[in-house]
């Protein structure tokens, strides 16, 4: 099979699959965070927490909790990579130093998992288990959270309740997160992920000299890594290692996992609110966006730009064998149209437009279709901002899905939509001026160097952790700016949106009127797919202009 | 607003420690215990190939073969280049995985492809123009275990003759170890290929 049919066969089979499980899981998504009942094991958990399932919260309790979670994660993990000498399983690994282990604590708490370490050679076992393993799940368990109090917000009438976070939070991982991840983990270790808790082996190569090839618990990690849109890897190749990524099966295993939840939480999201052709109708901007990045990155990395691509004759650096150019643009596409930021090809090396195209992907929000949770309230988000631009229009308060869009709403809508524009437009610019950094930092020079420094911010500020990686990071400044870009990325449109639900639900429903704007209609796909672009386009630009635009017509 | 901040963190810090045993030693322990199962130990240990006893690779990793001799007499297969080796064609170091994150304007990566196709063109006798282009690219995980068929057919010859073997042999021994996994692009095994070379040459 050819390389080009290679990746056209995996396309078709994972939107197969993806429109296979679309309807059952996400009904069975949405019946998970509106379901009455607790599992017993649920019921056990509760107990060991000491919280009670019953007591629902207000929003501003709620973002307490997960701020409160949050920050003792970020600590645990934080002394956890500190105290790695003392911890079973190091292999002789030392203590992180504190830079790194902060930008490391809070990236995997964002569920960014941007990793300025080598996995291989920094993290012992011990820390990737019960350390980042744990923030995997959790991360991604907070995200799905959120995104179901905005969707209860629309829901709900006259009321402050939105729901409790511990019960939201246990209710993603027990049912969702972690049944999932045993059945890919073993799945992925029949096609070959390894899990193994040696620390290497040794082996004598055929010409006389000898190598030592690491082992880890990957495949375990592996699973909720893609599942949970996560993206760190065991290795420091990340999923273009073999050992985490062996073969086009586990390909396409890996990038159906990262996208399963977000695409099916369209159809748990019209499930809760009564009317599915909502859900479709998000789904389709996602799905467009998609295979318009898709078609872009595939022709740019199929029509060599620069000299040594030239030379060489194709794309292929950074690129493996197996997964050739067709297999290796979906799953480019897809981890950075979801935040997982796995790579199983290295960005950096693709070409002007191939390389513009994850980043754009990013700086649309991470909606193509987003993380866990983060995307589905990211793309509400924009289709407030999107009616609200409509409602301008026509001089008329604008509503969505019964709720009027006041003042309150439109500004906590705003406020989650600007955060992740100004986190990486000044932490780009900063980085350009401190003195230095830059000139120290970057592997490649000219339009790609600017693209290296602004997919850095953009990959932390949208918490997807991809990144063009030729840039060292381990600076303190790059460490520290980068780990606070991570949290303002991700905590400033937590906050807004939780903010927004409550909002919505204090409020009673609206009746449809000849002059509401209906929502479960190709005029607002195209409305809110115009929105999500207009609103890149126009703050990003300029920077765009002078990084990977540059280098494409070069 | 602090009460219930310090409510609420007691509460986090109970949930987390108690997550932290679930998900971070039971779940990863479990997988890792149900992966004991005679079908899945051996890839979960790495895939490992022995022969005599010794461990001799991982058929999913590919490290460089060396040759000190001069490279017309070279008797390997030759993997794809790797960001991690020291010298443009020399031997990666498995314990330390990734790319060279190089872009096609980079010069250094414009010599380094450059001095790649001379040095195999050399190596095979062939017209540098023939080589293919995973030949000169260092690939993402830097322990590539394929190459493309085309770069196996393109080392047969030099393998054939300083393996004392026919031309057919090796090309038959290329397509056997050439696979697409069913869904994916045809890929040549070095490891495997290489080892049954040897084994062939030994009789």
């Amino acid at each position: 099979m050819s390389d080009l049919a290679a990746g056209l066969v995996q396309a078709a089979i994972l939107l197969a699959a993806l429109a296979l499980v679309y309807r059952p899981f996400g009904d069975y998504l949405a019946r998970v965070f509106t379901s009455e009942r607790d599992w017993k094991i649920e019921r056990g958990l509760y107990r060991l927490f000491r919280v009670n399932p019953e007591s629902e919260q207000r929003w501003s309790t709620y973002a307490v909790s997960i701020l409160a979670f949050s920050f003792v994660s970020i600590v645990l993990l934080y002394l956890l990579q500190r105290l790695q000498s003392v911890l079973p399983w190091n292999f002789g690994r030392g203590a992180i130093e504190p830079g790194m282990a902060f930008n490391t604590a809070i990236s995997f708490v964002t569920n960014t998992n941007w990793q300025s370490y080598s996995g291989e050679v920094a993290m012992g076992h011990f820390v990737q288990m019960a350390g980042l393993t744990v923030q995997n799940f959790l991360s991604a368990a907070v995200g799905l959270a959120v995104a179901v109090v905005l969707v209860r917000g629309f829901v709900r009438r006259r009321t402050d309740r939105l729901g409790n976070f511990w019960v939201d939070l246990t209710r993603g991982t027990i049912r969702v997160l972690l049944p999932i991840s045993v059945v890919a983990a073993l799945v992925l270790v029949a096609f070959g992920v390894v899990q193994s808790l040696r620390s290497g082996v040794t082996v004598a190569n055929p010409d006389g000299t000898s190598s030592t090839i690491p082992l880890a618990p990957a495949a375990s990690q592996e699973a909720i890594k893609q599942l949970g849109t996560n993206g760190g890897g065991i290795f420091n190749a990340n999923s273009a290692h073999p050992f985490e990524n062996p073969n086009s099966w586990t390909n396409l295993i890996e990038i159906f996992l990262l996208l399963v939840i977000p695409v099916s939480m369209t159809r748990a999201f019209g499930t809760m609110v009564g009317n599915r052709k909502q859900g479709y109708t998000l789904l389709s901007v996602m799905a467009a966006l998609w295979g318009a990045m898709l078609a872009v990155a595939w022709w740019a990395e199929t029509h060599p730009n620069g000299p040594a691509a030239l030379l060489a004759g194709a794309s292929l650096e950074g690129k493996e064998q197996r997964f050739g150019i067709g297999q290796s643009v979906l799953f480019a596409t897809s981890t950075t149209g979801t935040s997982t930021g796995a790579v199983n090809s290295m960005h950096d090396s693709y070409s002007g437009l191939g390389g513009g195209v994850p980043l754009l992907n990013m700086l649309l929000g991470e909606v193509t279709p987003g993380g866990v949770g983060a995307g589905l309230y990211g793309i509400l988000v924009l289709a407030i901002i999107a009616m609200f631009l409509a409602g301008l229009m026509v001089g008329r308060t604008p509503e969505y899905l019964g709720k009027k869009l006041g003042r309150r709403e439109v500004t906590c809508a705003a406020i989650a939509m600007l955060a992740m524009p100004t986190v990486v437009l000044l932490g780009t610019g900063a980085a350009l001026l401190v003195p230095g950094e830059v000139a120290s930092a970057l592997s490649n020079t000219g339009p790609h160097g600017l693209s290296e420094v602004l997919y850095a911010y953009a990959s932390a500020g949208n918490n997807n952790g991809s990144a063009f990686a030729g840039l060292t990071v381990t600076s303190d400044w790059f460490q520290s700016s980068l780990g606070i870009a991570m949290l303002l990325g991700r905590f400033i449109p937590i906050i807004a949106v939780l903010c927004l639900a409550g909002s919505l639900a204090a409020q009673r429903k609206v009746p449809e009127t000849a002059g509401t704007l209906p929502t479960a209609s190709p005029l607002f796909g195209a409305l809110l797919a115009g929105t999500v672009v207009l609103v890149a386009a126009l703050t990003f630009i300029p920077a765009l202009a002078l990084g990977p635009i540059a280098e494409a017509l070069a | 607003m602090l009460k219930s901040l310090a409510k609420q963190s007691g509460a986090a810090l109970r949930v987390l420690l108690v997550f932290t045993v679930l998900l971070g030693v039971a779940y990863p322990l479990g997988v890792w215990a149900f992966s004991r199962v005679p079908g899945l130990e051996h890839q979960a240990e790495g895939s490992l190939i022995e022969r005599h006893d010794t461990v001799v690779g991982s058929s999913l990793i590919g490290i460089n073969p060396t040759f000190d001799g001069p490279p017309t007499r070279d008797p390997w297969f030759h993997t794809r280049p790797s960001a991690s080796a020291d010298t443009p064609l020399g031997q990666g170091d498995p314990a330390t995985s990734g790319g060279s994150n190089l872009s096609a304007f980079n010069p250094e990566q414009v010599t380094l492809v450059r001095e790649r196709r001379q040095l195999i063109a050399e190596r095979e006798g062939v017209a540098p123009s023939t080589v293919p282009a995973d030949a000169v690219t260092a690939s993402g995980s830097g322990v590539d275990p394929d190459i493309s068929p085309a770069y196996a057919r393109l080392q047969t010859d030099r393998v054939a003759r300083n393996n004392g073997l026919g031309d057919a042999q090796v090309r038959a021994l290329v397509a056997k170890y050439t696979s697409g996994d069913g869904i994916g692009v045809p890929s040549v095994n070095v490891l495997e290929l290489n080892l049954a070379v040897r084994a062939t040459a030994a009789g």
